[in-house]
């Protein structure tokens, strides 16, 4: 079973409580129409568990299939600059259709962020290196499509419905306790 | 479920199409390591599917001097128009004609729906099998075991190199 090789951390991006006590990573690409559903997906199951569900996202652009994928992923690093990463996120999926250079610019606009310095990232590539790490990572810890998801340290290879993600997040808070072992059990018959 | 052929076995040699009029064959490639990727099959629904992630991770794969090569029983041109949509940079082979005969030499084919396994293998350069996969019905596989499997084979050459090395010194 693939197991996430990256630890969250303060660096990443996350929504919901820091102490919440479920963690929830998605791997995805803001080109991927199914990424697209999962993001609302998640956002649902932030409110079926509140507090108790945190949702970090990480870049994983498919370069070859999806060429607006890895700048959509530098205008929302670029928002994080600004600490507007959830706002360009969010209005990067829901606007998905038109996803695009033209869209970033509107976005930024929006949210009141600086057109030239998005103009010079994009140019640039400032944060092409770290969405190449973020891949990399990802790629390591056993990512196996758009979008991917961890539940904590452990890929979720259920279904991507939200009943699968519910069942799978509700044993993780009540995990059941072990069976008792064959030889405790005539051990504890004896005694 | 299958059951696939396991590291230590030689890898049957195979000569398959690549295209209408281009074949490969496994000992094409002597000498570097080979990844084959048995899938089921082209045009699955999901826009990152195994083969464009491979495609994606292609660069590491080869940096790591190993050629990938993905196998399901599609014909030549389903794979063409297949890699042309994706954007494949790797050979797709068709175990077309007799149908899935490759596969099941390397016991990875699925009898009762007539497709291959998504099993994988990493051959040495010596045509041994350092490695192999089968992934759980439903589950695509990552190309996390791969690397890993790329990386330690890479450090074996390595060490055998300095063992010879240091016996022709002796």
């Amino acid at each position: 079973m693939a197991r996430l090789k990256v630890p969250v951390t303060p660096h990443d991006h996350i929504r919901g409580p820091a102490d919440a006590a479920v963690t929830l990573i998605e791997y995805g690409d803001y080109e991927c129409p199914h990424c697209g559903a999962g993001d609302e997906m998640v956002r649902e199951l932030q409110k079926h568990f509140p507090g108790r569900l945190r949702s970090v996202f990480r870049h994983f652009p498919l370069y070859e299939v999806h060429p607006n994928a890895e700048a959509a992923a530098q205008g929302a690093e670029f928002a994080a600059a600004h600490g507007r990463f959830w706002e360009m996120h969010e209005g990067l999926y829901q606007n998905q259709e038109r996803l695009g250079l033209p869209l970033l610019f509107e976005l930024a606009t929006d949210l009141g962020l600086p057109e030239a310095e998005l103009r010079r990232v994009l140019d640039t590539g400032e944060y092409a290196s770290k969405i190449r790490d973020e891949t990399r990572g990802g790629v390591r810890s056993g990512v196996n499509g758009t979008p991917t998801f961890f539940i904590d340290e452990q890929r979720f290879d259920g279904p991507l419905t939200f009943d699968g993600f519910v069942d799978a997040i509700e044993s993780r808070l009540n995990p059941k306790p072990p069976k008792p072992s064959l030889w405790s059990r005539w051990f504890g018959r004896r005694t | 479920m299958a059951k696939i052929l396991a590291a230590g076995t030689v890898a049957p040699d195979f000569k398959l199409r690549v295209t209408a009029d281009q074949w490969l064959s496994l000992s094409d490639l002597k000498g570097r390591p080979v990844i084959l990727a048995f899938y089921p099959s082209d045009w699955s629904p999901l826009c990152g599917d195994q083969m464009v992630l491979y495609n994606e991770v292609l660069s590491d794969f080869r940096e790591l001097g190993a050629e990938l090569l993905g196998i399901s029983v599609d014909g030549v041109w389903s794979h063409q128009a297949f890699a042309k949509d994706r954007h494949l940079h790797f050979p797709l082979l068709s175990d077309f004609h007799p149908k899935g005969a490759v596969a099941r030499s390397y016991g990875a084919y699925r009898e009762d729906e007539g497709v291959c396994e998504r099993a994988l293998f990493v051959i040495d350069g010596n045509g041994v099998i350092f490695w192999s996969y089968l992934s759980p019905i439903g589950v695509t596989p990552g190309a996390d075991g791969i690397l890993e499997a790329l990386e330690a084979l890479s450090n074996q050459s390595k060490q055998d190199g300095q063992a010879e090395g240091s016996s022709h010194a002796a």
